[in-house]
């Protein structure tokens, strides 16, 4: 595997594969020397053009650990403020010799572009592109799903027969297309609830169900796992539902609807958390939640990302 | 390709048996002891090691053996393509001040071992660390040297020596090819 761009590329056997690494590169968080050997004199660059705080720090975390360098790079207060295109800046990183870039981009296909555009010879990662993929996010959320069904016998295992509903801006959100894709290849359910302006068609009709309302599906259906999505209103250029008061009363997630869940219904959510819109603080700091262990997860899998994309050599 | 079998089943469980009482003779006993056996057959041979010092010492054999996967700490990664990771497990007691044993099927440029040094050191200080291993072929790239070896088998570089155990290939022997 060269460059990790979309969810789709990955095949079961794949997910499987890194989430096992993940589970050994988790060890090294408990150790007295948290770090490995296996990348070093390898470079990263984190070439973000979007904000971004867990998804940035969580990638040099898990470079450092490998004892990669790493080189932070932000649009804001670089070049690219003085109107360099995606193309220079890449030749300029090309030129410093980065064996990986780690990409968060506005535009949709931004990571795909530059993995095959020949300006860099380094793997790729998207670590978020617009509207589109979000690839190490869902592997994240299929590490921590899987560890809290499976525990310590995880090893190996799918989530096969899970049943997860994904619930909110699924029209604006990458995480949710990264997650669609990746729960079912891991032959989990995966059931898509969303006001009707914020549910493309294209992607309800690969669900198991999609509803407009949250407390049919409740009602209809137990789930192992909620995830709940952030509100993008940076994406939203028209009026997608009336007011935020709206929208939390009928597609929120509360204590009244966590009762109604169940006791073992899982709370995800990607972060960061628009507590009181999306989410209430009764749900987000439940027992049930794993938003926590989602954010520690995060640098055990984007250490099997990079193991899996650095250390390798010609194939 | 002419093969020929070097160790049968039961010249491979004497040779185990021998290990096993030589750690406990050199350890006066099983104080401080931890053996780690070097997937994948290592962890079958120092499984086998416990079970023999089980025989005859009062040991818990999860506080006793262990395994250590050295694939992140090699020093080939970047000349083969990505290899998949193998499971670490220290015993609770951890490594410090503990004598530790490596436990591998075959040492040959010792560079596997060398990558084992490097991780040991990464999660604990062990008061010493021994290198136990079923067939001890020379080569030797580095200097290092076993402390416990079931049988010396001089080679030439071009013959491969095949380990076969029953916990992954169905039977017991060792096999020469070339």
């Amino acid at each position: 595997m060269k460059n990790l761009l979309s969810a789709s590329e990955l095949s079961r056997d794949d997910i499987v594969r890194i989430l096992d690494t993940a589970n050994e590169m988790s060890g090294v968080n408990d150790r007295e020397i948290k770090k490995l050997p296996t990348l070093r004199g390898k470079t990263v660059v984190n070439l973000f053009f979007e904000d971004s705080t867990r998804t940035r720090i969580s990638f040099e975390v898990a470079a450092k650990r490998l004892s990669a360098d790493v080189i932070n790079f932000a649009a804001k207060g670089s070049s690219v403020s003085k109107g360099e295109s995606l193309k220079d800046t890449a030749q300029t990183l090309e030129a410093m010799g980065a064996d990986a870039v780690v990409i968060r981009h506005y535009a949709s296909g931004a990571a795909h572009t530059l993995a095959h555009s020949g300006w860099i010879n380094g793997a790729i990662v998207n670590a978020g592109d617009g509207t589109h993929e979000h690839p190490t996010q869902a592997l994240l959320d299929a590490y921590t799903l899987r560890e809290s069904v499976h525990g310590h016998a995880a090893l190996g295992k799918g989530l096969d027969g899970l049943r997860v509903a994904i619930v909110g801006d699924i029209a604006h959100s990458r995480v949710a297309r990264s997650n669609l894709t990746m729960l079912q290849a891991l032959g989990a359910e995966v059931h898509l609830i969303a006001p009707a302006t914020l549910l493309p068609g294209a992607l309800a009709s690969r669900a198991s169900s999609f509803s407009y309302s949250l407390d049919e599906s409740i009602a209809c259906h137990h789930f192992d796992a909620i995830m709940m999505l952030r509100v993008q209103s940076e994406r939203m250029s028209a009026s997608f539902f009336p007011s935020e008061r709206e929208y939390s009363k009928i597609w929120g997630l509360n204590a009244e609807r966590l009762s109604r869940l169940g006791e073992n219904t899982r709370v995800m959510h990607p972060g960061p958390m628009n507590r009181g819109l999306e989410i209430d603080a009764t749900s987000a700091d439940s027992k049930n939640s794993l938003v926590l262990r989602q954010v520690a997860n995060g640098v055990s899998v984007r250490m099997a990302v990079l193991y899996e994309l650095m250390a390798g050599g010609a194939q | 390709m002419s093969s020929r079998t070097v160790l049968s089943a039961s010249d491979i469980d004497r040779a185990v048996t021998r290990i096993a009482h030589e750690i406990l003779e050199s350890n006066h006993g099983v104080a401080n002891l931890v053996i780690l056996g070097i997937p994948t057959r290592g962890t079958f041979l120092a499984k086998r090691i416990v079970d023999v010092i089980a025989r005859t010492e009062d040991i818990d054999p999860a506080e006793v053996l262990g395994q250590l996967d050295i694939t992140m700490y090699r020093d080939d990664l970047s000349n083969n393509p990505t290899r998949a990771v193998g499971q670490t497990n220290i015993p609770s007691g951890g490594l410090d001040s503990k004598v530790v044993v490596l436990v591998d099927d075959v040492l040959f440029s010792g560079r596997t071992i060398r990558a084992a040094l490097d991780a040991l050191n990464d999660y604990g200080r062990p008061s010493a660390v021994r290198l136990a291993v079923l067939i001890d072929r020379g080569h030797r790239e580095l200097p290092i040297r076993a402390d416990f070896v079931g049988k010396n088998l001089p080679t030439s570089s071009v013959e491969r020596i095949r380990v076969h155990l029953a916990e992954s290939d169905e039977q017991n022997q060792v096999v020469i090819e070339g």
